[in-house]
């Protein structure tokens, strides 16, 4: 079955995207497809390279970047909702004159239709609120 | 037939009650998160909670249970997945519906 | 437009959030204008505070936010026409149809369960 997600919660802050991280790991065991998780709102935050917890703690941002390398996941931030709250890749980042970037390897910065396209062509969609 | 996710406490917030005023016959209700205080046995929610259980087949997150130190405190008829079991209830209901 | 077109799907938005407090209602529109560009078979239903993103005479200009409510009236325009406010949140907030920007059709509680039944999808807002 294909599902994709929509996050809404700020890591560290929400339990929002702790669940939706091990309801990703869950599906993905039991074989089945994840299309997109599209990060939205406050879970925007979620991408963002700089997060530093201290090390004994989980780093949800490396954890979704790794989960994303193992099974070529496409992790798309809103370009719009990222912006506001300082989400920037390096195109961004040099388009807006920034000093830096700090989107984490493995997410994408893209528009809404990505949230609207993967509602129509996921099986499921689940959303995870903050 | 849908799923509704319920993440909030019940004592603080309408999610628990607008799911439940909304929820047709033979729907499902996964408690997660803060949801899962739903699920305590002998609150003032008892009865609401008994009368629920007669329309809907209700989940409850078992490791959010156990986090918030409540998982021997469940009210009866309630039954605890892990994710692997929320994601298969995803699979059995036709659609996801969250409150939060 | 793009090449493909699938078929609609019927998507649901429930919007349960009462404006400016939080970004969730304004993003939330967002999305429905998108969904409307894709096309898309679009319900909006206000529940709880959400009912209070539709009052009329918004003015957020004194707290430096775009007034997005305005953004309600072209709402037609695109196409989405199925507008719900659910009958106990307006009454407990003392609401009437007329007092919202939009025209909307009250639905009772036990008829929004049918609604979201006959949906594809439902994004909770």
């Amino acid at each position: 079955m294909i599902f994709s997600l929509a996050i809404y919660g700020a890591p560290f802050s929400s339990q929002s995207s702790d669940t939706a991280y091990q309801f990703a790991c869950a599906l993905l065991e039991q074989g089945h497809s994840l299309h997109r998780v599209f990060f939205y709102h406050d879970g925007v935050y979620n991408g963002s390279t700089l997060a530093t917890p201290p090390q004994d703690e989980r780093n949800i941002p490396a954890s979704w970047s790794q989960l994303a390398e193992q099974h070529g996941l496409d992790l798309v931030i809103c370009v719009a909702a990222g912006l506001r709250r300082g989400m920037l890749d390096a195109t961004e980042s040099d388009r807006w004159e920034k000093p830096s970037h700090n989107l984490e390897q493995g997410f994408t910065l893209s528009g809404l239709g990505q949230l609207i396209e993967a509602t129509m062509v996921s099986d499921r969609m689940i959303t995870f609120g903050n | 037939m849908i799923l509704h996710t319920v993440n909030r406490s019940p004592f603080g917030s309408d999610c628990l009650q607008s799911c439940l005023d909304i929820a047709t016959i033979d729907s499902g209700v996964i408690l997660i998160e803060d949801g899962v205080y739903c699920a305590l046995a002998n609150t003032e929610l008892t009865e609401l909670i008994s009368t629920a259980l007669t329309r809907h087949k209700i989940y409850v997150l078992s490791p959010d249970l156990q986090a918030r130190g409540i998982a021997d405190a469940v009210a009866e008829g309630i039954e605890a997945v892990d994710y692997a079991g929320f994601v298969e209830l995803c699979t059995q209901f036709d659609k996801v519906v969250s409150w939060y | 437009m793009t090449e493909q077109q699938p078929d609609p799907k019927k998507i649901l938005f429930l919007n349960r959030r009462a404006p400016y407090g939080s970004s969730l209602p304004r993003e939330a529109l967002d999305a429905v204008l998108m969904a409307s560009a894709f096309g898309q078979e679009i319900t909006l239903v206000f529940l709880e505070d959400g009912v209070f993103q539709l009052k009329k005479q918004q003015d957020p200009s004194n707290i430096e936010m775009k007034n997005f409510s305005k953004t309600f009236g072209a709402l037609a325009l695109y196409g989405v026409e199925s507008v719900y406010v659910e009958q106990r949140s307006m009454e407990k907030r003392g609401l009437t149809l007329d007092q919202l920007l939009i025209p909307a059709k009250i639905i009772q509680s036990s008829e929004l369960g049918a609604l979201l039944e006959e949906q594809d999808q439902v994004l909770s807002f």
